[in-house]
Formats: structure tokens, sequence, C-alpha cells
């Protein structure tokens, strides 16, 4: 089972770290990821195995939520599968 | 490997464009809950509905956390109750007590069922649930009903337009302290569909399981929006864009829909691949078809626009889904719709134009508002009109339309959240009285010499 997770909004330092932090103190492996900074706008894309994820997905999703709250970003978590059902036949 | 293009234009229709799931709707049987006895009735009533959508809220919030997508509403429908109470012979308004009460207790916003099909005649226990929903609307918060009055293979039931007149009127009146919001949660159908997620309109048809899950899609933000980034493309090439548009928001209908069904151990029945617009800035069916080069919506060539969009969602979605059901296509709701509201008030779109358009949109007369001091019979009439249409070209037609108790042309009645607010639209005076109070039935239409 994987997860995507998005990153959008004004770039600082240590965005990623701090997203792969929580991943891994909940036992998340990421294991793809694309980032892009165009001028000052950050954009990163996260693939992460969240099938070792230790406890409910809902509240992992709610830190990151919270992380990205407290950065002024957007973030969201979204089960993968809604891309391959929304975008491959 | 997830294109990363595609991952963002999913973000962006559910973030910016409004795209959402608009409602899962667990249908549940309540034949197994009939008894003589009403307090009997009701107790095995309220014990099916509670313990069958014990978990139907929770694992909607648990879905739209896995899929980052909102679930607008959960919601329940029920058998006809006019089928439930006929064995009592007594005032159903205890049923639509006790359905209030089950909502409420399961966390559903809205439960639809208090209805009754009678587009042939009336049989036992049909009339009684008519004449109590005026009461049962105003004392209750989450019941909806709908009756069905029409159809292409039985005609229309004229005894039952005029009653319906007379009950919209009535429930308006007896709620006017609350924005006239009886008659918001009352639907007169024509060729009523079974398996229909959407409110004020549910009902969990007689040929369904015992339980299912259906789900009703939305997304017209998304679907402007791709015909927006489309200015000089030809018609063809908008009505492709739709078609591409539609089916991927029915695939995430679709996905939402199995998965539920799965959580709940119930079958997965039908997803509705419906525009249902909401009163958000950019959510709006009037929106799409002014994208697509009208200077207002209700202008001349809105019915053909309307066509056009109404067709390309079906297409699109069918391929989409493994079921397709319920109404499938673009809701056109005055009060729901910022476009719509827009064009009423700059006179724009008529009730007679809305009226046109509803012969090629999903479903009907959604969420009009007309003075308070419009007679019941104009009323039926225009209940009448509406379920010709449906009768004669097969489909879905429905009447939900709100006398405006207090109010006059050109005032606006609200009902905030999800149902926005109505400008009060201007009626034909002209009596269709003598019409209306003939009573009998308008025979099934023909069905082949087409033209």
């Amino acid at each position: 089972m994987r997860a995507v997770i998005t990153v959008i909004g004004k770039d600082t330092v240590g965005i990623l770290a701090k997203v792969a932090g929580i991943c891994a103190a909940d036992n998340v492996n990421v294991m793809d990821v694309t980032q892009t900074v165009m001028q000052d706008l950050f954009a990163m894309t996260m693939l992460a195995d969240i099938s070792r994820l230790e406890g409910d997905f809902g509240v992992f999703s709610d830190k990151l939520k919270t992380l990205g709250t407290d950065l002024n970003l957007q973030i969201h978590v979204m089960h993968e599968e809604i891309f391959n059902s929304m975008h491959r036949i | 490997m997830l294109n990363n293009s595609d991952i963002l234009e999913t973000i962006k229709m559910l973030h910016e464009e409004h795209l959402d799931i608009r409602t899962i709707t667990m249908g549940i049987s309540l034949l197994d809950c009939i008894d003589p006895d009403i307090n009997k009735a009701c107790g095995k009533v309220y014990d099916k509905i509670t313990k069958t959508a014990e978990n139907h809220v929770r694992t909607g919030e648990a879905l739209e956390k896995r899929y980052g997508i909102p679930i607008i509403n959960k919601r329940i429908s029920v058998t006809p109750i006019a089928a439930i109470s006929a064995a009592t012979k007594q005032n159903p308004v205890k049923f639509a007590l006790i359905l209030d009460k089950a909502a409420a207790e399961t966390g559903v916003n809205f439960i639809g069922g208090y209805s009754a099909l009678v587009h042939k005649g009336f049989s036992a226990g049909d009339m009684e649930l008519i004449k109590s929903i005026p009461e049962a609307l105003s004392q209750t918060e989450r019941v909806c009903s709908s009756v069905n009055i029409g159809s292409t293979q039985a005609g229309i039931n004229m005894n039952a337009v005029k009653l319906m007149g007379e009950i919209i009127l009535e429930s308006s009146q007896k709620t006017a302290n609350n924005s006239c919001f009886g008659a918001a949660k009352i639907v007169v159908f024509c060729n009523a569909v079974e398996d229909n997620p959407f409110m004020a309109g549910a009902f969990h048809g007689n040929g369904e399981p015992d339980a299912v899950i259906n789900v009703g899609v939305s997304g017209p933000g998304a679907v402007r929006s791709a015909v927006a980034k489309m200015p000089d493309a030809s018609i063809d090439e908008i009505a492709e864009q739709i078609k591409r548009t539609a089916f991927k928001i029915t695939r995430m209908g679709q996905l939402v829909g199995a998965e539920a069904a799965k959580l709940l151990g119930v079958p997965f029945g039908i997803v509705d691949l419906s525009l249902a617009p909401t009163p958000a800035i950019g959510d709006s069916v009037a929106y799409i078809l002014e994208e697509m080069g009208l200077e207002k919506c209700g202008a001349y060539g809105t019915t053909a626009a309307l066509a056009l969009l109404n067709d390309a969602v079906k297409k699109g979605g069918v391929m989409a889904s493994s079921h397709v059901g319920g109404l499938s296509g673009a809701f056109i709701p005055v009060s729901e719709d910022a476009g719509m509201i827009r064009a009423v008030l700059d006179g724009a779109l008529t009730l007679e134009k809305l009226e046109a358009m509803t012969a090629v949109c999903s479903v009907g007369l959604d969420m009009v508002v007309i003075s308070g001091d419009t007679p019941a019979d104009v009323i039926s009439a225009i209940i009448a009109d509406e379920a010709a249409i449906g009768m004669v070209n097969s489909k879905t037609t429905a009447v939900r339309i709100i006398p405006a108790i207090g109010k006059k042309e050109g005032e606006i009645l609200d009902f905030g959240g999800l149902f926005g607010s109505g400008p009060v639209m201007a009626v034909n005076k002209f009596s269709p009285n003598k019409f209306i109070s003939r009573g009998g039935r308008i025979p099934a239409p023909l069905q082949s010499l087409k033209n």
C-alpha cells in the first residue's frame, strides 16, 4: 500500500526534512521524491510505502496536515488508489 | 509510476474546483418492519435503521481521510413509508418522527423515503401519508419526502397532481418561520428512480436489495475549469473534454462507493453521475453553459448547451463505473447554483426557460422559489407540465418548488448552507383551475410514431 504526499507553498529551509521526519517516526518508508522550486514556490510529490505504518492512516495524515498549517504550506496525503483509478483505464 | 501532472490535476480538482463526493447514501428496506401495531412497527423501523447504518457515517469519514476526498453528505434512504404505514391504518406522522430520531442516532443529515408511489392511483396508506406530509416535515428536521405522480407506462395521476399543489403550499405555510424549508424537502416526481442517492427525492425501491450503498458524485467546478481552458475549441472538442472530465470524476465515485460497500458489508448499488452544483463560487452548472459561449444562462442556446453537457457527462461516466443509475446528468437547482441565481436576478432566466431546460437535464424544476401567494392550482399545473415532459420523453422529471410565504417577486428567500438562496421568480398569472380540478388520469403516451 502506498500513499502520495504532496506539498505546495512558499519555499523555506527544511520542508523535505520535516515531512520525511514525520514519515520516519511513523515507520513510513519514502520511496520516491520529485520536487521543483519555481521562483519561491515549492512543489513536492512524495511516494511513500504505508504498509508498515504504525498507527492509523487518518492520524498520520492529520500530523502532516498540522505541519502544513504550521509552515503555511498545503500538504495533502492521499491513498495511491485514487490516482490510479482516476487516471488509468 | 504515477505521473506528477496527474497528481497535481487531482489535487487542483479537489481543492480549487470543489470536486467532491456529494453523498454516500445507504438504502435500507423496511419491508420486514410491517406491523399492524404502529408502535411495534416504529420500534422495528428504528432498530433496523440504527443497526444497519450503525457504521455508515464513521465509514464515510474514514474514507474521506484515506483518499483525501471530501464526502459532503452521508445519508439514508428507506422503503416508501406509505407501504409500511398502510397496515397500521393510522396517521403515519409517527413514522416521520421515528425516522428523524433514527437519522439523528446514526448521524446522517437527511433520511429520505417519507414517500408514496401513486402514478396510477392511491392504494391503502398512500392518501394518509400524502396528507400528513406538511405536518411530518414541520415536526422533523432530517426527514425528506417524495411522491411519484406519473410515469411513461402509467400516465399522470391528475388527482395526485392537484393534491400535491395543496400539500406543497401547506408545507411551506407550516414552516414559514423557518424559510419555508418544509417545501424544500418535498419532491414530486414523474418516472421516479428506485436508487437515487440524492435528497430530497431519495427512497429505497422495492426492487432493491435489503441494504445497498449508492454514491452521488459532483464536480461542476472541475467541468467548468476544463471547458474554460478551451476558449477557441469547436463544440465537438468541448463535448470530448467534458466526457474526459466526467470519466475521472466518476472513477473517483466508483472507487469510494465500492470501498464503502466493502467496509460496511453491503452490496454496492450504483454511481449517480450527476453534476450537482453548490452555492460556492465556481461550482455552478450555469457557469459551464456560460463558459461554452452564452452571455448568460437563460439566453437562447441554453437548452442546446445543456443537452450537450448532460449527454457528455453520461457518456464519460458510463464507462468509468460498473453500475450507473440514479438520476445521472446535470442538475439545475436554482437556489443552489450561484450562476442560476445571478441569471434570474439579471432577468436572463425565467421559469418558462427553466422548464424547457428540464426537457434535456437530468431531473426537473429544482429549488425554484415562487411568491407565497401563488394559488395551489397553479403549483399543481406547474407539476402537471413538468410531469408531462418526463412522461413523454421517458425520463425522470421532478418539481421541488418553494412558495415563499410573505415574499413577492424579486425578493430573496435564504435557506443557508448547501441549499443557498433563491430569488422569487415570476409565475404566469392566468388560471389553470378548471383543468386541474377535473381530476382523473392522463393516459400513458404512445411509445411509437415518435415525432
